[in-house]
Parts: C-alpha cells; sequence; structure tokens
C-alpha cells in the first residue's frame, strides 16, 4: 500500500512511533495533533523502558538501544534498571520478582547493601538490598518523542499541530477521511492512538473502548553526581536519574477524572510531592539534601485489565486503535512497529499480540468504571 | 485471574490525604510594605490572618539567585539567620503594628505551593498553601490568600553577565537598606527607568561609587526629578550604548566595556531594566493572569479568594511600555554580544543553542539534529517556551529559570519575528523555590495514604508476564505483589 496515506490522530509517543514505522515503509502519513506533540502523558512520565510483563517486551528491549541511530536523534537512552528494597517486605517482593525474571530467562542480579551503594551511590545504608535487571532502561520522554516526530517528518511525513480532530467521514465500511475544525484529511487507513480522547472519537465510530483517566504525580531534584546506575526504581516509586543528573520521580496514589473529548482542560499537581519528596529522600538517603525545583502531572488512560489495546478494527475495517495505558512510552519502539505491521499486513510480525485486542472487552459490564472504584470523586 | 470487585480503588488517591495543620480565614504572602498593610487591614477586620515571608533565605539559595538575583555579592552577614531577622524587624516597623492586631508572623517561610481543587483535581480537603522553614514543610487551609509577593529582577545576558558582580536593582537595594550587607563598591547600573535611577541614588546615598548608568536609548528613560537628581549627584549618563561584555577575575566582575569601546571599572553591574512581578505562585496554581507592559508584565487577575496586592498585582501604571523598553534592551545586547553567549546560567545554554533547539552539550548532534532550529520548529506551530526548554534545557535548572525565563521570551519572540505578548508564559511549578527533599517531605504522613501507595496503578493484571497468564504463576504473582487489592 505503498504511496497510500495514513492519518494518525494523536501526537504522542504512541502515534508519533506509529507514523514513523509507517513513513519507513514508505507510507504517506500525516500526524495530528490537539496541541505540540508529547504534550500530554507521553512527555511527563519517568521514561522507564522494561515492560516485561508486554508480549511487545522483547521487541521494546531490541530497539532501544538502536533508536538514537535509527532516529537520527539523541533520545538518552541508558541501558540497565536496579530495584532497591528499603523495607523486608519489598526485599521479599523483589526478590520474588527477580526469581520471575530468572525463570523467564531475563539477566538479574542480586546485590547486596555493598553492591547496591556501588551502583547507587546515593543509596544508604538502610536498604535491604537490590535487584539489578541487565536489561531495560530509561531514556527522556520529552526528547524522545520530539526525536521520533523529527524523525518522521525527515522521512516525508506531515505534523498538524494545534489541530483537534473533531471527527470522521466514513463510507463503504471505511473511514475515508479524519476532520478537524479546518481541514478535512482523506485517508486510506487510520490510527487512532489519542490516549484519553480515544473513547470519544471512537464512538463516533460507533466503537466502545473502554478507558478510564486518572492524574498522576511526578517530582525532580536539581542535578546529582553523576551515578554508575541512573535507572532506580524501589520503595515503591519509580523513576531515574538523568543525564544532567536530576532525580526525576513518580508514583503513589493516582486521581481518577472524567473523560474529556478535548482532553485534559489542566493537570494540576498537588501536594502528594511531598510525600513522593519522602520515599526519594529515604531511598536515595544520601540525595535527602537536595533541592525539589518542580513538580507536575499528567494524566494517562488505562484499559480495564491495565494492558495496551491494539487492535485493528473489522468495522470500520481500516482502523487501527491504540491506547497503551499506561505502560506507552518504554514500550513505543515496539508499539509503532506493532501498529505499522497492522495498518499495513493486518498482523504483528513479530509477537503474538491477541491479548491486547479490543475484543477482549465485548462482554465487559458496562458498569465496569464503578466496580473498580475508578470514578472520578464527586 | 478472577478479580472481585469491591467498587473501591484502594490504590486511589480519595480521602487519605493529610488535613492541613491549621486553618486561616486570610494568609497573606510576602511581608514587604502591601502584605503588612493588607494582613493588619485583615486582622482589624476580626480575621483570623498569617503572615508568611520567606526572608531571611539562606545563604546558599541567596547564593542561586533566589528569590532575587544577588549576582553573589551578598556579605558574609547574610549568613548570620539572627542577624538577618533582627534586620527585618529593625527596617520594617509595621511588622510590631501587625502582631499587636493578632496577626500571626513567620519570617524565613516560604510559600512554596497553592493549591485547590478545579479542573483535574478534586482530592484536596480544601484550598491549601504549602510552607516550608528551614526545618520543615506543612499546609495550611485558607479562606482567602493574599499576593504580596513582590517584584523579582529581570536579568539580561551578555558575555560575562555570568559571573559574581551581575546583580538586580531589586536584590541590591535589598542588600543596602534592610540587611545593610552589600559587598560591593564601585557599581554600574544597567537602565535608567525609574528603576535604574532610584537605585543608583540609593546606593550614592550610601556610600557606594556609582560610576554611570548605562541608557540603550538615546535618553534617560525615568521620572524628570529623579533624572536632575542624578545628574545633580555627578552620575555619567552613557546613553544610546549598551553593555558589550564584563570582564573579571576570582571575585568576579572587575569592568563593563560599553558598545561605544568604552572600559569602565566597577565590581558590580546592576542590570535595572525592569522589575517582574513575582506571579510564580498565581501561576502555579493555574491562576488567571494577563500581560499588561505598563505593569511590568504578567499580573494576577485577581479570582474570589486569591488576590494580589503590591508590585506583585502589577507596577505602578506611568505609561511606560515595560516590554517594549525590554524588548529595545534585548535586540542591544543580541545585537553585540557573541551566538556563544550564555542565556541559561544553570544550564550553560548559550543562544546559539537556544535558537538552534539544540540538545545540552553531553549529548551529541548527528546531522539531522544539527539540521534544526527554532526555524524548522516554527513550520509546525508557533514558538512555546515549555517545548523550548525542555529541548534546549534553558529555565530548567536550579534558579527556577529565575535568571533566563523572561530573556528566553523575548529571544523567541525577536527569533519568531512575534510579539511578545504571542510567546506563552513558560510554565511556573510547585515547589515555586528551591526546596530540599528532606524539607518538603511529609516525614508524618497519615497511614491511609501510605496504605494507598503504590508504584503505580496497583492494577493486578497490569505487571503479569504474558508468559505467566492462565498459569499458576499469575494468582502466585498477585499473592505476592498485590495484597488486599481486588479480592
Amino acid at each position: 500500500m505503498s504511496g497510500s496515506e495514513v492519518v494518525i490522530v494523536g501526537g504522542g509517543v504512541t502515534g508519533l512511533s506509529a507514523g514513523w514505522w509507517l513513513a519507513r515503509s514508505g507510507v504517506k502519513v500525516t500526524v495530528l495533533d490537539k496541541f505540540i506533540v508529547g504534550w500530554e502523558a507521553s512527555g511527563r512520565n519517568g521514561g522507564g523502558a522494561s515492560h516485561y510483563a508486554s508480549p511487545l517486551f522483547d521487541e521494546e528491549q531490541r530497539l532501544w538501544p538502536q533508536m538514537d541511530e535509527l532516529l537520527g536523534y539523541p533520545t538518552e537512552h541508558q541501558k540497565g534498571r536496579i530495584l532497591i528494597a528499603m523495607t523486608e517486605r519489598q526485599w521479599e517482593q523483589y526478590r520474588f520478582i527477580a526469581e520471575r525474571h530468572k525463570r523467564l530467562n531475563h539477566p538479574v542480579e542480586l546485590l547486596d547493601v555493598k553492591q547496591v551503594q556501588e551502583a547507587v551511590p546515593l543509596a544508604g545504608d538502610n536498604c535491604f538490598g537490590g535487584v539489578h535487571y541487565k536489561f531495560g532502561g530509561h531514556a527522556n520522554p520529552q526528547r524522545s518523542v520530539q526525536a521520533y516526530a523529527w524523525a518522521l517528518q525527515d522521512l516525508g511525513g506531515k505534523i498538524i499541530q494545534h489541530s483537534p480532530v473533531t471527527g470522521f467521514e466514513t463510507a463503504g465500511g471505511k473511514v475515508t477521511a479524519v476532520k478537524t475544525a479546518n481541514a478535512t484529511y482523506g485517508c486510506d487507513s487510520v490510527v487512532v492512538a489519542a490516549g484519553p480522547q480515544i473513547p470519544q472519537l471512537m464512538a463516533q465510530l460507533g466503537v466502545n473502548v473502554p478507558l478510564a483517566a486518572a492524574r498522576a504525580e511526578m517530582i525532580i531534584t536539581e542535578p546529582a553526581p553523576m551515578m554508575p546506575l541512573g535507572g532506580v526504581d524501589g520503595h515503591k516509586i519509580y523513576g531515574r536519574q538523568t543525564m544532567r543528573g536530576n532525580l526525576a520521580y513518580g508514583g503513589g496514589p493516582h486521581e481518577w477524572l472524567d473523560m474529556d473529548a478535548t482532553g485534559p482542560a489542566a493537570r494540576p499537581s498537588t501536594p502528594l510531592a511531598r510525600n513522593l519528596a519522602k520515599r526519594l529522600a529515604e531511598l536515595l538517603p544520601k540525595a535527602a539534601h537536595l533541592n525539589v525545583i518542580r513538580s507536575w502531572a499528567g494524566v494517562i488512560e488505562n484499559s480495564p485489565d491495565g494492558r495496551p489495546i491494539i487492535d485493528r478494527l473489522t468495522s470500520p475495517d481500516n482502523v487501527v486503535v491504540a491506547s497503551m495505558s499506561s505502560v506507552g512510552f518504554g514500550l513505543s519502539p515496539a508499539s509503532g512497529h506493532a501498529i505499522r505491521d497492522l495498518v499495513m499486513d493486518g498482523k504483528c510480525s513479530f509477537a503474538d499480540i491477541d491479548i491486547l485486542k479490543l475484543s477482549r472487552f465485548d462482554n465487559l459490564e458496562s458498569d465496569w468504571r464503578e466496580k473498580r472504584g475508578w470514578m472520578p470523586i464527586t | 485471574m478472577e478479580l472481585n470487585f469491591t467498587g473501591t480503588d484502594i490504590c486511589a488517591i480519595n480521602g487519605t490525604r493529610s488535613a492541613p495543620e491549621a486553618h486561616y480565614n486570610t494568609v497573606v504572602v510576602g511581608a514587604g510594605p502591601s502584605g503588612v498593610a493588607a494582613a493588619i487591614d485583615a486582622a482589624n477586620a476580626g480575621l483570623r490572618v498569617l503572615l508568611v515571608d520567606e526572608n531571611p533565605v539562606s545563604g546558599a539559595l541567596m547564593g542561586n539567585d533566589v528569590p532575587l538575583y544577588f549576582g553573589g555579592r551578598m556579605t558574609a552577614a547574610t549568613q548570620n539567620t539572627e542577624r538577618m531577622l533582627e534586620a527585618i524587624f529593625m527596617s520594617m516597623p509595621a511588622l510590631e503594628t501587625a502582631m499587636d492586631a493578632g496577626v500571626e508572623l513567620l519570617l524565613g517561610t516560604t510559600a512554596w505551593g497553592v493549591y485547590r481543587n478545579g479542573p483535574g483535581v478534586a482530592s484536596l480537603p480544601e484550598q491549601v498553601v504549602g510552607l516550608a522553614d528551614a526545618e520543615r514543610s506543612w499546609i495550611v487551609g485558607f479562606d482567602n490568600i493574599i499576593l504580596a509577593t513582590g517584584g523579582r529582577d529581570l536579568s539580561m545576558a551578555f558575555p560575562g553577565w555570568n559571573q559574581p558582580g551581575v546583580m538586580g536593582a531589586a536584590a541590591l537595594q535589598m542588600l543596602l537598606t534592610r540587611y545593610e550587607a552589600f559587598a560591593g563598591r564601585r557599581v554600574l547600573v544597567i537602565g535608567s527607568h525609574d528603576l535604574a535611577l532610584e537605585t543608583a541614588l540609593l546606593a550614592k546615598k550610601r556610600g557606594i561609587d556609582v560610576v554611570g548608568l548605562v541608557e540603550v536609548r538615546a535618553a534617560p528613560q525615568g521620572r524628570s526629578e529623579l533624572i536632575t537628581k542624578v545628574e545633580a549627584a555627578g552620575i555619567a549618563l552613557y546613553c544610546g550604548q549598551t553593555i558589550a561584555s564584563a570582564k573579571g577575575g576570582i571575585n568576579g566582575v572587575e569592568s563593563a566595556t560599553l558598545s561605544s569601546g568604552a572600559e569602565i571599572a566597577c565590581d558590580t553591574i546592576c542590570v535595572a531594566i525592569g522589575l517582574i512581578p513575582s506571579i510564580e505562585l498565581v501561576d502555579a496554581m493555574h491562576g488567571e493572569r494577563a500581560l499588561n507592559a505598563q505593569r511590568g508584565g504578567y499580573i494576577p487577575k485577581g479570582e474570589a479568594t486569591v488576590s494580589a496586592v503590591g508590585d506583585c498585582a502589577g507596577l505602578t501604571d506611568t505609561g511606560f511600555d515595560h516590554i517594549a523598553y525590554r524588548m529595545e534592551w534585548m535586540r542591544a545586547l543580541s545585537s553585540v554580544s557573541a551566538d556563544d553567549t550564555i542565556i541559561c546560567q544553570c544550564e550553560e545554554v548559550t543562544r546559539a543553542d537556544l535558537i538552534g533547539v539544540q540538545p545540552p552539550n553531553y549529548l551529541t548532534r548527528p546531522a539531522p539534529m544539527c539540521a534544526r532550529s527554532l526555524e524548522t520548529l516554527l513550520d509546525d506551530g508557533p514558538a512555546n517556551p515549555d517545548q523550548i526548554k525542555r529541548l534546549t534545557r534553558a529555565g530548567m535548572g536550579v534558579c527556577q529559570g529565575r535568571r533566563c525565563r523572561d530573556q528566553v521570551a523575548m529571544l523567541l519572540a525577536i527569533e519568531a519575528d512575534k510579539p511578545f505578548g504571542t510567546i506563552p508564559l513558560a510554565s511556573h511549578r510547585a515547589p515555586v523555590r528551591p526546596l530540599p527533599l528532606k524539607i518538603l517531605a511529609e516525614w508524618d504522613e497519615p497511614a491511609a495514604l501510605d496504605a494507598a501507595w503504590d508504584v503505580w496503578f496497583g492494577i493486578p493484571t497490569q505487571w503479569v508476564p504474558v508468559e505467566d497468564l492462565n498459569t499458576p504463576y499469575q494468582d502466585e504473582h498477585r499473592e505476592m505483589l498485590y495484597t488486599g487489592m481486588y479480592k
């Protein structure tokens, strides 16, 4: 289908990666975004790239070390992660996870306190030990999103910002065009990767996509001296040391929100920054003197089972829907590949992703959000 | 995996936050003349009033130009907190009046964030302000908050500005008057509007050698009586010129070179081009604000429970267009300085890298990266400072963009050939002052919050390896990692 048009709704990391993969295959791609690329969750997350629970994991691991070269722009990808236990219970849990990795042939090593401190000098001797993942890693979300966008443009793809999608034109069981307030974009295929706005958009096509949006928060400190291993998780927080040295961390309770067709009205952070600061000061006690210089929040969507939805619909049959269900950034090199395969070949070439089909929710009860307590506070 | 839902998500924030430590009818942030007056008025009206002021800030923060652009020109006296506190009380007799009126006064206490329910958040127990002193942070609730946070110095980049001795007018005034802790002897003032003239006269009065004022326009800009006083004081006026560079040594500035080529010996260059209303708290709380060129920049619009007084509400409108004046300075300074002039001191971003939208030096710049620039980015849409800062890191440092955010916006406007007002205001984020992790931390957080804490959403099916689905391992996984959830 080289030379035909694919319109991608949503310039987040998933849509941009899909567009880049399609452009690499010679497809003419247009990405439409309501504001600026990567402005929502894609540019606001912890940058982790170690999603061993996903069928896309192997492809994620294969691709990240090559991404700077493939894209032509820096992503700040760094390899490896460590999980540091701060309580007896966490140490038990993390060793359980390590055992799982061993069984799945993911290279991991248990570290004692001294070894933890060698890898992570900001750690204290108050920890119980660590699990070193010799796989996975992290990258700079904002830089990576822009790298996808630029790489896509370098291959002839178009990015139209400040253009919220308002609807679709359909004919003969296919979407024939995507509409914004100012223009109509004819297309052979559509990828809907619009994050929390997916349900409202897909409802226009008569397709129910069960997703719920929530707000989560992060903090960042001033730079610390660079540590041998910067991908440090544990103590129920996640994050990384940036290549500049800052410690960027998130985790903790989320707040479920109403879904708005036009996207989040605001992304306010809250005093939860204090609780993130507490845990980070406990995880890395030698960093406790570092200044926190920003906090922020992002709005992310989850599917009912927390797993992504990547599916090519049967009707209309030229639409691929993609929600990464709050684990999108790290998996983006692989999710884009999978979406490219679904658009062009109807089938993922490198993994069995049937578990990510939308049809798994066909019999979902209508009150699934209420049942889970995933409701906005009233 | 059979999941039995309970209708409650135990990992959601709902109801787990700590209650504020106290509740006040009115919290006033900033104990300058306007803030103290507002606090006294509120107390006299029978309200419970808390008045906080971040000063004296620690020597370390002053070294990072927080909250004002001190340029490293404070004496060792500023390290002595007791002396600093005394200096504040001595310089502000109204503080005693406020306390007599029943105002609760906390000095050395920073208001680092204001939070309220609204779009995107409904979980706060009430509207609160985050406070911190040298020991800890805490939150208090309020009915009304009055922001009296004053103005902060506009800094301007020129070769050599990133060394001790280049400072702002508000910082110099504070060191001269309140603290009597200015470490310089010979000052060159940049600018000639009221702020510059008043600062020059104040310095002169305090026995400082004021070696001149530099004005980019053809004639001095401020009120004529101030100009007359400056001339009468024998202070030189260098009009139609800009500063081209500053030279210095281990102790910072030693001389300034003007665009005319004249070299002027001085140990301090006081940038007095303008004050910016300090609206960090308003912006970080998503409060309404609007650009007002005659009042110094973005100012709060004012809301039912959030108001502003003093310079924070906008400089006195004298009809002078501060934005046009600053833009003229920025154009002039840019025209006489090399592209490798540092714009963001914290992250060492040059003007060339800012306009080139290039990444920091610790990253490689392959050919496609080098081909990118603000010009190519503008093809995608209007310039947005938040996007630029993420790519270049300008404004991402420990001074929280105090020294460069306004310059970045001006440079973007100039490069994009758009009016300054079309460039969005770069986001301010809490904490609006740098706060150590150990101070910001809520050490005595509620047990309910800890119980709700998960590293991510706490969805049991989210992290089970795909290989383990529908095997006994998935239940083991759930048992080990998701105790108590969805059972």
